[in-house]
């Protein structure tokens, strides 16, 4: 690509055209702030935090929007800019609420981090009205606390375009702007997917998840309960971030060691419920085949995918695979198989899980996710309520050794970790469904076409002489695009794997906050994505139906995958709903 | 059905509905459909209640949000229907310096609702207006055609007494 010369601060830099200030000045190595601003999402120049002089202009000038031009001369720091910015940061504190010391956010909030750099000592500069709001808790999984919003609408952004549903905009006029749904009314009233992508782009506490950490706390300290956790794949790949590890760190090991300490009774894994979704999921893909029912079938794992269907293709709910998600999976067996094993009342066991995900805890709610008749996932936490807990616990985390999960239930295969990337799970079930029509040892294990952080991924494979197709959406977005595909018939997949959150579990709802700053030029989906990659890579067993403790499972307990008890504890249904009530 | 829906009950029939989707249908696939439809809705209906920005929503796939965000927006598009009187005060700057916020305030006291909204009974509807052009009779109110002007905050109950 042909590359344009300008100055920056004086220094001569080239950079791509077609590239912003801000992107050639990163370029440079020259830092300008962002607020608003979110690379492909949210480019709408508002905040004016990114302000710069260029020779020429009349006005200061949006770095974030504004292209460069050939023999161009930017300045990014002067007195002026300096100066612009900081009231800027006092107009905008002026009709905020500036409760730092409680809010969530305190230590990584992208306004506070900002008026630290810019020196705004007085907070209270700008006197006047401010407007008052009530929180919003409608919905099961977050809380809106628009007294905390400076309206940069990043949320907004990544709900209407990055995810397609666009629950949530800005209401009214200048003073009076408020983001909110329609008609006022609550997020747990609208067709919200609780997803959480507003809450991981938020740069500010005016979004947080609902935080269950001090129940967990008191259930561990009852001696009355048997309190047991289970960590999703994603989860290893993205807590060292909240301890400053460097993006891409495996906290595995760590992980096990903090929650041992914490008190729980066993540490579990999410991966063996992961290799024993597989199990299912393969096996009813290919009764579907054979028996020809309902196709493409659509994997089932992530709840904010399974609302988003209800709400907007209710006409394709036959198409979801009936199976539980691991989450649900690890619990029904917790409660149902472990605890008769084990001799516990199930009505005993608190079932704790640790996911990158808010919609899980919209899923533990759900009706059919009860197989011992209580439910199979009492408390959902997210992976940044789990960094809080042990920060709470006075664990010091980086100095923790590394441990191992406890048994039955921890042990795993590089299938099952492998479930928090895109297209994880569909080369998880392609490793376990292919040697099961073949009944041969695959040569190769991994399926790369499914690879990668790309929205939307085809691929086909010859399988015992039968052309098996596959897709793979991430982001809701992506799944829309692809399931239009699919009703008009342009393309016609055996098996379909979506994900709600763009790049898959590694980039939930649920995990560790990257500020704008570092995302905007970050792969933070590839980086995370590696360490599940490398996890797999490094693992003695790589295929599902591997797992020692999933075949024990199927022989002292399940009988066969798809029986008639797996049915009963495993497999749950769906609702049809409406985008507008 | 959201809660904050308008203080009046809905009375659209089959007719305005049948014309309102021609509308839609007519539209849809243009570039920037949406205010031109909701124009032609408020035109059918009168304002752009919850019933009306749904069916616009589930027929154009726009999300209600979106919709309701133009319809807060622009000062145009009524949320409530008017009433069969139609109060208006004049904020303007002469009227405001002479007390028409007052007025406006004590109307919206008596009348228990707030600016733009109509009382359920469907007989009084209250806006704030710009300038009406009789700023020597400041401050002034329209209520349908009808001008009161040199107005002060005890005049409004004998006023609305008028149109009992």
């Amino acid at each position: 690509m042909e590359n344009i010369n300008l100055k920056i601060n004086g220094l001569d830099v080239s950079a791509p055209a077609g590239s912003t200030i801000l992107e050639a000045a990163h370029l440079a190595g020259i830092r300008i702030p962002t607020l608003c601003y979110l690379k492909e999402i949210n480019e709408i120049g508002a905040c004016r935090m990114c302000v710069v002089e260029v020779k020429g202009a009349r006005n200061l000038v949006a770095a974030c929007v504004h292209p460069i031009n050939e023999g161009m001369e930017v300045y990014t720091n002067t007195p002026k800019l300096i100066e612009s910015r900081k009231k800027t940061l006092q107009l905008l504190l002026s009709n905020h609420d500036k409760k730092c010391l409680s809010c969530v956010r305190s230590g990584n909030c992208e306004l506070q981090q900002l008026c630290h750099e810019y020196g705004v000592e007085d907070e209270d500069f700008y006197e006047g009205g401010m407007n008052h709001y009530e929180l919003d808790d409608s919905a099961a999984h977050m809380i809106r606390d628009n007294n905390k919003c400076i309206l940069c609408r990043r949320c907004v952004a990544v709900c209407e375009k990055t995810q397609g549903i666009g629950v949530i905009g800005p209401n009214n006029r200048g003073f009076a702007t408020m983001i909110g749904s329609a008609f006022e009314m609550g997020l747990g009233e609208t067709s919200c997917v609780s997803c959480g992508q507003c809450i991981a782009v938020c740069p500010t506490g005016a979004l947080y998840e609902k935080d269950y950490t001090g129940r967990i706390i008191e259930a561990i300290a009852d001696p009355e309960k048997y309190v047991v956790v289970q960590t999703a794949p994603s989860v290893r790949a993205g807590l060292g971030e909240e301890f400053g590890y460097p993006m891409g760190t495996d906290v595995e090991g760590k992980m096990a060691a903090a929650l041992r300490r914490m008190g729980f009774d066993k540490v579990f894994d999410t991966d063996w419920a992961a290799d024993l979704t597989i199990m299912e999921e393969a096996t009813e893909l290919l009764d579907r085949i054979k028996n020809g029912g309902v196709l493409p079938m659509i994997t089932s794992c992530s709840p904010g995918w399974i609302k988003y269907c209800e709400h907007y293709f209710p006409d394709m709910t036959e198409n979801l695979s009936t199976c539980k998600s691991p989450q649900q999976m690890f619990g029904a067996m917790l409660k149902t198989y472990f605890a008769e094993k084990e001799g516990i009342d199930p009505k005993k066991i608190v079932s704790v899980s640790v996911m990158p995900c808010t919609a899980k805890k919209f899923e533990i709610g759900r009706d059919d996710q009860s197989a011992a008749g209580v439910p199979d996932v009492d408390i959902a936490i997210t992976t940044r309520e789990l960094a809080r807990l042990i920060k709470r616990c006075g664990i010091e985390f980086t100095k923790l050794p590394e441990e191992e999960f406890d048994n039955p239930m921890g042990e795993s295969t590089g299938a099952g970790v492998i479930f928090g990337a895109t297209g994880g799970v569909m080369e998880a079930a392609l490793r376990t469904a292919v040697e099961t029509l073949t009944g041969e040892e695959l040569a190769n294990l991994e399926f790369t076409d499914v690879r990668g952080t790309q929205g939307i991924k085809e691929a086909s494979y010859n399988v015992a002489g039968m052309d098996v197709k596959v897709a793979v959406a991430s982001g809701l977005g992506n799944a829309r695009e692809l399931l239009n595909k699919v009703k008009a018939g342009e393309a016609d997949y055996h098996f379909i794997e979506i994900m709600g959150c763009p790049g898959g579990c590694v980039n939930g709802g649920g995990q560790p906050q990257v500020s704008g700053d570092v995302r905007n030029f970050t792969d933070v989906r590839g980086i995370r994505a590696g360490v599940l990659y490398r996890n797999d890579e490094a693992k003695a067993i790589r295929k599902s139906h591997e797992n020692p403790e999933i075949k024990k499972l199927y022989e002292e307990y399940l009988g066969a995958p798809g029986s008639h008890r797996a049915h009963e504890t495993l497999h749950t249904s769906y609702v049809k709903r409406t985008v507008n009530k | 059905m959201p809660s904050n829906k308008s203080t009046v009950q809905f009375n659209g029939t089959k007719e305005q509905e049948t014309e309102l989707l021609a509308v839609i249908r007519e539209l849809k696939d243009e570039k920037g459909a949406l205010m031109p439809i909701m124009q032609k809705a408020q035109d059918i209906y009168g304002y752009l209640p919850y019933e009306v920005q749904k069916i616009i929503s589930d027929e154009t796939g726009i999300p209600l949000e979106k919709i309701y965000g133009v319809a807060t927006f622009y000062s145009q598009f009524n949320l409530s229907p008017k009433g069969r009187y139609r109060i208006s005060v004049c904020l303007g700057t002469a009227c405001y310096v002479k007390g028409s916020g007052d007025i406006y305030n004590k109307l919206m006291e008596k009348l228990g609702i707030v600016g733009g909204e109509c009382t359920p009974d469907g007989k009084f509807s209250l806006d704030a207006c710009r300038c009406v052009g009789a700023c020597g009779l400041a401050p002034v109110m329209l209520i349908n055609d009808e001008v009161y002007g040199r107005l002060t905050v005890d005049d409004i109950d004998d006023i609305l007494a008028k149109y009992e």
